[in-house]
């Protein structure tokens, strides 16, 4: 009897001990989006309200000039960012995939910002980019006497000195990812195209990127996912400025949440930023769970 | 005409590692050689060698004549078949034979031509639009000597083309490899590890361990006539009994005793195997017995030279058109390979005969045949 | 990463080869300098005098090697109106980052020993509602973060933020070692269970010593992440429990008084430290860290 119920609790042992766990974290997750979902039906300003208010704040949100810069600083950035990431990461991947003997060390150097914190990363940029003793100065003190780099604080540009400092920090990780993929190509298949004939252009540019595919597809995803997500850089490298010139969603929620008290559009524009993930995020995880499952 | 390949002092290292170690190998215009040999023993490292995909370290390598140390692979007119078949996963069947001759700048209609061709001889023409990820097993390695073949070289490679195919297929294919060889008469050079494979595909087997070929030559003499105990014991399944023991000269005929047996037991080694007969008494030797030379006593027709013994039965194996009894001699087990039909119980004696004629001596101090 | 066997494959050599393989080194040693040049500015800025910094090129070498800005960084910087330099707030760092690191991480492979080899009904479901959490833009939890943080007395502490990075931080954790429990062959629990071990026996005596390597990707991760996080920090803490990131930028960005970027480069270096050296140590559990975290599923 005894033994029959022990054996019981046994088997339920793994559910009782794990279910708290995923409850909560799942809580933690899903219950707060829900009530993040909620509050941005309300007509919440400084305290949250919970009177249903339809898309008021939604309205509100796509009425406000500032969302629309920060959107169009999202697709700038992102599409740059993740382009130029790519690019680079390729292009690199390649190379040090030429027999190279200080590979590892390269390799090393090259992903080494990824270990940074973008506080960091911005940080220093905005030295290096600073208009008064940055590169404008070397560049005067080397005699080109006219060149102005004032990006950091021309409102047309200063989103893309984002770009420069995001570049570098994550093309080293794009770099990594590529590598492991030409890296994963099977070694006999290289062996066949070198009796086939097939030069190093062409082994690359017709067998292994082609069979990369799902990598790129990975890169882009994780890329997409970093420039959405993109906060501390913003803020480290101009604050969002000069202005709101360089404001993304990310740091529009911040502000609106936390700076101006204004919970129902800081929610509204979060839940916006999730649907946009979503809508990136959700086939990907499908395929990918699935495909695993074949 | 089909190319020979030369091997001259070959010597290959991995770091320090010593793979091949020194080998020389003279095959013919025309001739399908097999190199055979336990994992690692360097086999898959020196056809790589011979195609280019790996650069020698020292010694020389020549095809057709040309010295190809520093040629590239495509400058070989060499066409190799992978293990893993190497097909590229992107392309479709027609794209994977002809990519080939597509580097190659083969006008469009002869990649045609030639595709056609070998599509249909090897029953492939129906997948030409399909991707290597939609064939089975059979059809990826079929499509993998397409691509080789279209190329029309002179020497094929093939790197243990079947292994990863079940075990019928895998016959299929090898008699279809063998039908293609005499078809097209060219040179081929097969790395297996399968000794059954080395036997029927070769015109000449090259047994090879750590480094070395131990020995190069026919099938026949491979299997007749090893020249030592390694070539002896990897040839051959069930493997040659190996049973060591000590001469002995008795009213001027030559025996074997076997180590820690009874004494009545004593392998008369006259004729053939009789080169025991200028060594010493109580020189250690080794006796090597194929299982097919010991059957039931009284089961064939008589012959010169054989032996008669008992010894109990510890375990019957049975394989179909063969029955496998263990036993044992000086508490070795031994195999006999015995007709279906002669039925024996574990535990009971059974009468044994040797075809004496058969057996091979080795010294036991060096493994060399005597 | 392993070796490739195709490096032996011979090549056409000659002046053309050579030629290359020279324009091959110079590209790759260009990036190198691109890669290192802000390290490189950061460290030298952060050696040099305020006056030197005025004068010279910010590429220039130091011309006199001084510590001063890397001491005031770390002693007497303000930070808002505190003037203790960076090191309460790293010491706030340290107090988040390693509670915060030991949790998820054990947390995680609870979680992720429980989805491959004990399989509940539903757990695919679960594994897929956690994998989302490992994406989802945290700003759509930081109101209802901020007011439950609130509620359970935390907020504005280093505690509350162990507990923010605990629980976002579980996703990846769970991940990660899910990823790695599925490559652990059933049969050794199987074998396990049918030798009377239980739920816990099995984790504790034969799961865990086999996940070393999983251990260590993970802790390095998660620690990697929750020490460069800026925004829990700057969400959920205010002066005196602030993270050292948010510290830095703080640092960075009072207007008050004399810009000194030697002692922001000192203070950049100094918050940027500890995942370098982590890198620097184990760059090799990082990169495959960087690389299961794209590898999902």
């Amino acid at each position: 009897m005894l033994t029959a119920i022990s054996r019981a609790i046994e088997r339920r042992l793994p559910l009782m001990v794990v279910s708290p766990l995923f409850a909560v974290s799942l809580f933690f997750v899903y219950g707060f989006i829900a009530w993040t979902g909620y509050i941005s039906l309300t007509g919440s300003r400084m305290m949250p309200s919970y009177d249903f208010a339809g898309l008021l704040q939604y309205e509100r949100l796509w009425d406000t000039p500032r969302w629309y810069v920060a959107l169009k600083n999202l697709f700038v950035f992102s599409g740059l960012f993740i382009g130029i990431s790519m690019a680079l990461g390729v292009f690199l991947a390649i190379l040090l995939d030429q027999r190279i003997r200080v590979e590892g060390a390269i390799r090393t150097i090259y992903l080494y910002p990824m270990a940074l914190s973008f506080i960091v990363t911005g940080t220093v940029w905005k030295w290096i980019l600073n208009p008064g003793l940055g590169i404008e100065k070397v560049m005067r003190d080397w005699g080109f006497e006219n060149f102005t780099f004032d990006w950091l604080v021309n409102p047309d540009f200063a989103i893309y000195t984002v770009v420069i400092a995001g570049v570098w920090q994550s093309s080293g990780y794009a770099m990594a990812l590529f590598l492991a993929g030409l890296r994963s190509v099977d070694d006999e298949i290289l062996k066949a195209a070198a009796i086939d004939g097939a030069g190093p252009w062409r082994v690359y540019t017709r067998i292994v990127l082609p069979s990369l595919r799902p990598v790129f597809l990975s890169v882009v995803i994780i890329l997409a996912h970093l420039a959405i997500k993109s906060f501390d850089l913003v803020v480290a490298l101009t604050g969002g400025g000069p202005g709101y010139a360089t404001d993304m969603p990310a740091t529009f929620m911040y502000a609106f949440a936390f700076q101006r008290s204004e919970l129902g559009v800081a929610a509204a524009s979060a839940v916006m930023m999730l649907m946009t993930i979503c809508a990136i995020i959700v086939p990907y995880l499908y395929s990918e769970l699935r495909g695993a499952r074949k | 005409m089909a190319s020979g390949i030369r091997l001259e002092k070959l010597r290959k290292s991995f770091g320090g590692n010593e793979v091949i170690k020194g080998i020389d190998l003279d095959i013919a215009p025309g001739e399908f050689v097999v190199l055979v040999g336990p994992s690692g023993c360097g086999k898959s490292t020196l056809l790589n060698l011979i195609a280019g995909l790996e650069t020698v370290g020292s010694g020389d390598i020549f095809i057709g004549g040309d010295k190809v140390n520093k040629v590239p692979p495509r400058d070989r007119d060499i066409a190799m078949v992978f293990q893993s078949y190497a097909l590229y996963p992107t392309k479709t069947v027609r794209d994977n034979v002809t990519f080939g001759m597509e580097t190659r700048r083969v006008p469009k209609d002869d990649q045609a031509a030639a595709l056609e061709e070998f599509a249909r001889l090897l029953q492939i023409d129906h997948l030409l639009d399909r991707k290597p990820g939609q064939l089975s097993g059979g059809q990826r390695q079929r499509v993998a000597m397409g691509r080789a073949l279209v190329r029309q070289p002179e020497v094929f490679l093939f790197d243990e083309p079947l292994s990863n195919l079940d075990a019928k297929l895998r016959i299929e294919m090898r008699t279809e490899i063998k039908k293609l060889h005499q078809r097209l008469g060219k040179t081929v050079v097969y790395v297996t590890h399968d000794q059954i494979e080395a036997m029927t595909l070769a015109t000449r087997i090259a047994v090879m361990d750590n480094g070395h070929i131990r020995q190069f030559a026919d099938p026949a003499t491979i299997y007749e006539n090893p020249v030592d105990m390694f070539v002896a014991g990897f040839m051959g399944s069930p493997p040659m009994n190996m049973i060591p023991g000590r001469v002995w000269h008795d009213g001027g005929k030559v025996f074997v005793l076997p180590r820690g047996a009874r004494e009545s037991i004593r392998f008369p080694v006259d004729g053939p195997a009789a080169r025991g007969a200028d060594l010493p008494d109580g020189h250690e030797v080794i006796l090597g017995l194929r299982p097919e030379t010991i059957f039931a006593a009284g089961t064939e027709l008589p012959g010169p030279n054989r032996y008669v013994f008992d010894a109990p039965v510890e375990v019957v194996e049975p394989t179909g058109p063969d029955t496998m009894i263990v036993f044992q001699i000086g508490g070795q087990d031994l195999i006999a390979r015995v007709r279906p039909e002669d039925v024996a119980k574990p535990g009971r004696a059974f009468r044994f005969e040797v075809d004496m004629t058969k057996a091979k001596l080795f010294d036991a101090e060096t493994g060399k045949a005597l | 990463m392993r070796a490739r066997s195709t490096s032996g494959i011979v090549r056409r050599s000659g002046p053309g080869a050579v030629v290359m393989r020279v324009v091959l080194f110079a590209v790759l040693g260009l990036f190198c300098l691109y890669y290192l040049f802000p390290l490189f500015v950061m460290v030298s800025t952060s050696l040099k005098s305020l006056a030197e910094i005025r004068e010279g090129s910010f590429l220039a070498f130091p011309r006199d090697i001084g510590f001063e800005a890397w001491a005031k960084a770390w002693g007497s910087a303000c930070v808002g109106v505190r003037c203790d330099g960076l090191q309460p707030y790293f010491m706030n760092s340290v107090m988040m980052a390693v509670p915060a690191v030991i949790l998820s991480t054990t947390l995680g492979a609870l979680n992720g020993y429980a989805l491959t080899k004990w399989r509940f009904p539903g757990a695919d479901i679960i594994f897929a509602l956690m994998l989302f959490g490992a994406f989802i833009p945290f700003q759509v939890v930081l109101l209802p973060m901020a007011r439950t943080l609130g509620e359970l007395g935390l907020a504005g502490t280093v505690p509350g933020l162990v507990l923010v990075h605990t629980v976002y931080g579980l996703a990846f954790t769970t991940l990660f070692f899910r990823n790695f429990f599925i490559g652990v062959p059933d049969g050794i629990v199987q074998a396990a269970k049918v030798d009377g071990a239980g739920f816990f026996g099995i984790f504790f005596r034969i799961v865990l010593p086999m996940s070393l390597p999983a251990i260590v990707v993970t802790v390095i991760w998660q620690f990697t992440q929750i020490w460069n996080d800026f925004l829990f920090g700057v969400a959920f803490t205010v002066g005196d429990s602030n993270p050292v990131t948010v510290a830095l930028n703080n640092v960075v960005n009072t207007s008050t008084g004399v810009k000194e970027y030697n002692v922001d480069m000192a203070a950049a270096i100094i918050a940027g430290l500890p995942t370098l050296l982590v890198y620097v140590v184990a760059g090799a559990y990082f990169v495959r860290g960087l690389s299961a975290g794209a590898v999902k599923g």
